[in-house]
């Protein structure tokens, strides 16, 4: 019996021949990941049983939660994994303001840390983002991660996949959000339950990396242990820019699924039907058509996180806002996912055009995604975020709202005061 | 071992959002935790809940962030064991690593009822609700999975281990 991509991963990073549905295996890892919530827990445990990492080099420690600090307790867990990353000489902990720094999963591939075939684990249930380079990639919890750092292994159960096949071109405006939104909605927030969502067809060729990154970031959100997309030009391209050294050097591995692999299941999506989507409280597979929501007022508009923070996101967003102005009775909240995406929205003049229009811009942070800080909700407040979690409290208040969206609808409910599209405003 | 205590019932894909909002994630004191356990879906829970009590629940429990602040919470609140139709699968894991016991049986959570006395034989996977005289079979654990659960997670397993 054939294997599909994500069980060819594993089984290689077992040192294993074959792997099966089911099978318990122990794999070696590429890299470990933690934030500022999750990695404090690790180091305690760690500490507390006299380990040392594995590897200072395969590492990953990102503050990026509650950065910068919101209040006290928030900055001693900083502090925790500033020492220890000191300590510890750990070569990839990004300090903010540090070349390099932002949201975790928007600076680790573009920084280069990921590459096809890799086996990477990370102590935040988005780490699943890494697939859109061909990566294994899924989240854990944070005992999890201080084995894995102590080690650089863990195990699994290899599981079987959702096969994704996307077919055509994607409409005007139509992003990856839209995409993945639009598969949650068929499948539902567990229809890839403990399953792999493999995406495949020749509609991936027209889907920049961007876009798979946001459409992995959200396999979470479908119960998936990982997305994948298969390796092609774009991922080579994306992986010369990103890590010539890496890439020039060929180390790295393209694993392509077995003719015969096996399926649980197979959705097919035309790209070209797939409508600019919103997904209504509470649920990411409360999806509906944007252009169908009439009369839902907003009182506030999130573009950034690790699921819409990266170049092309702020620059739709720019493009959308440029000579117009946010309505006044929306608060609306810039965040770029990176000092570099930063750097070049500012170089770009994108910074200035969302000044103009009444956009507030701030440093990179996860911050209102989890309402944390810099956009928490108040009791029956109603935001459009382009973050990936609608659930009760989410960003804040327990009757606060939170509708997801791509950057186009997003921008453009912004400037219309309530849930809108492009064609609306422009 | 067994358990028992009256069942806190709640609906499908309970995230972990609501079992412990972000907004208290900036400690992972299991005491400071329990104390806003469940609060956006039941502000009644923490005040109501006894050690012993039982978590029934529908598909997908624990869907969302890898927070293992989430089974922390209710392992501390005093939650003996979570039964559900199935869990969203970190949640899962985490569970196991801090020995909070789970137990997947989608007919259990259609037969049994919130404040229903009930009490689970984890080596049988017996899940015996005492107030309608019912009793349902979910898978049991194999042992080393109970011997971790035994142990209060995987830490102070792996230490006894050494």
């Amino acid at each position: 019996m054939g294997m599909t991509m994500t069980q060819k991963i594993l089984a290689y990073h077992a040192g294993l021949d074959n792997v099966s549905e089911g099978d318990l295996i122990e794999a070696g890892l590429d890299m470990v990941l933690g934030n500022d919530v999750t990695a404090p827990p690790a180091i305690d445990i760690l500490n507390n049983m006299g380990g040392r990492v594995f590897d200072k080099d395969k590492v990953i420690l990102v503050p990026d939660h509650f950065t910068p600090n919101k209040d006290i307790r928030s900055a001693e867990l900083s502090k925790c994994m500033r020492c220890f990353a000191a300590d510890n000489d750990i070569k990839h902990y990004y300090e903010l303001g540090d070349e390099g720094h932002g949201i975790e999963h928007v600076i680790i591939p573009d920084n280069g840390l990921v590459f096809p075939g890799d086996a990477i684990i990370g102590a935040d249930s988005h780490t699943c983002t890494y697939g859109a380079v061909g990566a294994f990639a899924t989240g854990v919890g944070s005992t999890d991660l201080a084995c894995a750092m102590a080690s650089g292994k863990t195990w699994f159960k290899v599981p079987e996949a959702v096969k994704v096949v996307l077919k055509g071109k994607k409409n005007e405006y139509v992003t990856g959000k839209d995409i993945i939104l639009h598969l949650i909605g068929l499948i539902g927030v567990d229809g890839a339950l403990y399953r792999s969502i493999e995406f495949t067809g020749d509609g991936v060729h027209d889907l920049s990396m961007d876009d798979r990154l946001t459409i992995c970031n959200m396999a979470i959100e479908a119960g998936g242990k990982n997305g994948i997309f298969p390796v092609d030009e774009v991922t080579l391209a994306y992986m010369d820019n990103v890590n010539p050294a890496r890439f020039t050097s060929g180390g790295y591995k393209a694993f392509v699924p077995d003719d015969d692999a096996v399926y649980s299941s197979t959705v097919e999506i035309d790209l070209s039907e797939v409508p600019l989507t919103v997904a209504l409280p509470h649920l990411p597979s409360n999806t509906k058509r944007a252009e169908d929501i009439r009369d839902m007022k907003i009182d506030q508009v999130v573009i950034g996180s690790c699921t819409n923070g990266r170049i092309s996101d702020i620059r739709m967003a720019a493009s959308i806002l440029k000579d117009r102005k946010v309505a006044h009775s929306v608060r609306c909240i810039i965040i770029p996912g990176s000092r570099k995406v930063y750097r070049t929205a500012l170089e770009e003049g994108l910074i200035s055009i969302f000044e103009k229009a009444g956009c507030v811009i701030s440093t990179p942070t996860c911050g209102p995604c989890l309402g944390a800080h810099m956009g928490v909700l108040a009791g029956g407040e109603r935001c459009v975020s382009t973050t990936n979690r609608n659930f009760v409290g989410r960003m804040g208040a327990k009757d606060s709202e939170v509708i997801l969206s791509g950057v186009p609808v997003a921008a453009s409910s912004a400037i219309l005061g309530r849930v809108g599209t492009p064609k609306e405003v422009l | 071992m067994k358990v028992k205590g009256s069942v806190f019932k709640y609906g499908e894909n309970i995230d972990t959002d609501v079992i412990i909002p972000a907004r208290f994630l900036t400690t992972a004191d299991p005491e400071l935790l329990k104390i806003h356990c469940m609060e956006d879906l039941d502000g009644e829970f923490i005040k109501k809940v006894r050690p012993g009590d039982i978590i029934v629940a529908g598909k997908n429990f624990g869907c969302g962030s890898s927070r293992e602040h989430a089974p922390v919470a209710i392992k501390a609140s005093g939650i003996s064991c979570v039964i559900a139709e199935d869990f969203a699968r970190i949640f899962y894991r985490n569970s196991i690593n801090m020995g909070l016991p789970i137990l997947e049986c989608k007919e259990a959570y259609e037969g049994i009822d919130n404040g229903d006395e009930v009490e689970v034989d984890f080596e049988e996977g017996l899940i015996i609700d005492k107030t309608k005289d019912l009793v349902f079979k979910a898978k049991p654990f194999p042992p080393f999975i109970r011997n971790i659960i035994d142990a209060g997670g995987l830490v102070e397993y792996t230490k006894g281990n050494r």
